[in-house]
């Protein structure tokens, strides 16, 4: 069995440009990955950040039904299960959102008429659900090997009521928060995948968290580079 | 010989058009369609109203019901949206349980509602912890030719300004509630949250209001909800390709004008119903 490996790292960072003087300063939770933990899916990954943990397994390239085929392209499926209760119409949407993500990346054209199944159990829930979902998501098809043109990972930012931005923010920061915003960003060009919503905001407020996001982006790269290389140094 | 091509190579046929920056049906890359609305054409619902973006219809029927307020917010009421898709408004829905599009629109109208506070939740209670109205939001779209989710935003917004409440007393010493259904309120609106959806080609183009075609045509779509001082209630953009900051600026300016547009066409329309 390959070697399960864990990462330890907590990184810092300061909101963009100008960091406001009041509130304290943008920080991610510490965050640790682990892979290949689980024998029947092609690839696996549990992510944590903080206190939330989502666990992934992908599988795949795998044959299709034919009602869903694509003839050019490999056909993704997303699915995404609740901690309590059964998946409903919230889990629906969210898989979409990851669905399309993964989609943009995945090179599918390179596997024609197969399918890549993503699933997703929510472990625990502790805030930024969606975010740590998609670098479960991404870090799996890693191991899984599918071929994409570049990584992606998830960030969330909430909006206080007087508008200091907070990364990744916990349960009880998101409950307090006038605006929770979270996004996908690719590793290439640290461009937009994805952006989900919730709150009212202003549009300067939009670009200011887009450019923390981006900054925080790039330690979670770092982090999926290290990981990996000291995955693969060992072996 | 042109249809032929179509049929084809339907994405080469596009590109041609959209390198003299305009579109088949002869419209401009930031051009909406020609939108109409029409309210209060339901008698037997309590608000309604039919949009048609272009040839996309969606007709939204609103219901007041009574209810016991929730347990953890005794003095709010109830907005319940939902959208159907059914087989009648395009070839691709089946008949059955909600397929996956109605029900992420459907999770998109209840996000707009909530982000938005359109309407205040404790403008819908009665008498707390007793009695609270739920208003039932029927979304159905009759035709199917792309940008659903604006016209279903408008389609609430008007149907929501259209809503009319009787009048409810509670008797001190029966304890049943009394209807006056000569007396009539309309709802407090508080904001007009308007969608403007764009669509991604070959990563770096947006066009604004795609029909059935463009959509499926499109490598990525992007939804935008504002209300009129510019705040966004909504940043929809499940997935696609990337977008940069700038090209994100551009799209918030689109949809401040297209927020002026449909404001207008909201005013003329309410102003026209109100004498009955």
């Amino acid at each position: 069995m390959e070697g399960v490996m864990r990462t330890d790292a907590k990184m810092r960072t300061e909101s963009g440009a100008e960091s406001s003087p009041r509130g304290p300063g943008c920080s991610l939770r510490h965050f640790a990955c682990e892979q290949n933990l689980l024998s029947r899916p092609d690839g696996s990954a549990s992510f944590l950040q903080g206190d939330t943990s989502v666990l992934a397994g992908v599988y795949g390239p795998a044959e299709v039904k034919v009602s869903k085929e694509i003839f050019n392209k490999a056909t993704l499926e997303v699915i995404l299960r609740p901690k309590i209760g059964l998946p409903g119409v919230a889990e629906k949407s969210r898989e979409r959102l990851i669905r399309n993500t993964c989609e943009a990346v995945v090179l599918g054209a390179l596997h024609p008429r197969t399918s890549i199944t993503v699933v997703l159990q929510v472990v625990s829930d502790a805030g930024s659900l969606l975010a740590c979902g998609l670098n479960a998501a991404c870090m799996a098809l890693v191991d899984a090997g599918v071929p994409m043109r570049a990584l992606f990972c998830g960030v969330t930012c909430a909006l206080d009521s007087e508008g200091t931005l907070v990364l990744d923010p916990t349960a009880k920061q998101e409950k307090e928060a006038r605006a929770i915003l979270t996004f996908a960003l690719d590793s290439v060009e640290r461009k937009l995948l994805m952006s989900t919503t919730k709150g009212l905001y202003s549009d300067a407020e939009l670009q200011q968290c887009l450019a923390a996001a981006q900054a925080a982006s790039q330690h979670v790269f770092r982090f999926y580079r290290e990981s990996l290389q000291r995955r693969y140094s060992k072996s | 010989m042109a249809a032929g091509f179509k049929t084809v190579e339907p994405l080469e046929y596009y590109r041609r058009f959209l390198k003299e920056n305009c579109r088949p049906d002869g419209r401009e890359l930031g051009e909406f369609r020609t939108t109409t609305v029409n309210i209060g054409s339901i008698s037997t619902a309590d608000g309604s109203a039919l949009v048609k973006l272009g040839n996309t219809t969606v007709i939204c029927g609103i219901k007041a019901e009574f209810a016991a307020p929730p347990t953890d917010a005794p003095d709010k009421g109830y907005v319940v949206p939902n959208v159907d898709l059914p087989p009648l408004c395009s070839s691709r829905f089946r008949s059955g349980p909600p397929g996956e599009e109605a029900q992420v629109a459907s999770q998109f109208i209840a996000d707009v509602i909530e982000n938005s506070q359109i309407i205040q939740k404790e403008d819908l209670c009665i008498s707390p912890g007793k009695l609270s109205w739920v208003l039932y939001c029927d979304i159905i779209c009759l035709d199917y030719d792309g940008n659903i989710l604006d016209a279903c935003t408008f389609a609430l917004l008007a149907a929501l300004k259209n809503v009319q409440l009787p009048e409810v007393t509670i008797n001190e010493e029966t304890a049943l509630a009394e209807v006056n259904l000569k007396k009539k309120s309309y709802l407090n609106i508080r904001t007009h949250p308007v969608a403007t959806s764009f669509a991604v080609f070959d990563d770096t183009l947006l066009i604004v209001d795609p029909t059935g075609e463009e959509e499926h045509l499109a490598t990525g779509t992007l939804t935008v909800v504002m209300d009129e001082e510019g705040k966004l209630c909504c940043l929809h953009k499940p997935g696609g390709s990337g977008l940069t900051g700038a090209k994100l600026q551009d799209c918030m300016s689109r949809a401040v004008t297209r927020h002026k547009e449909v404001k207008k066409l909201m005013d003329e329309v309410i102003k026209s119903m109100k004498p009955k």
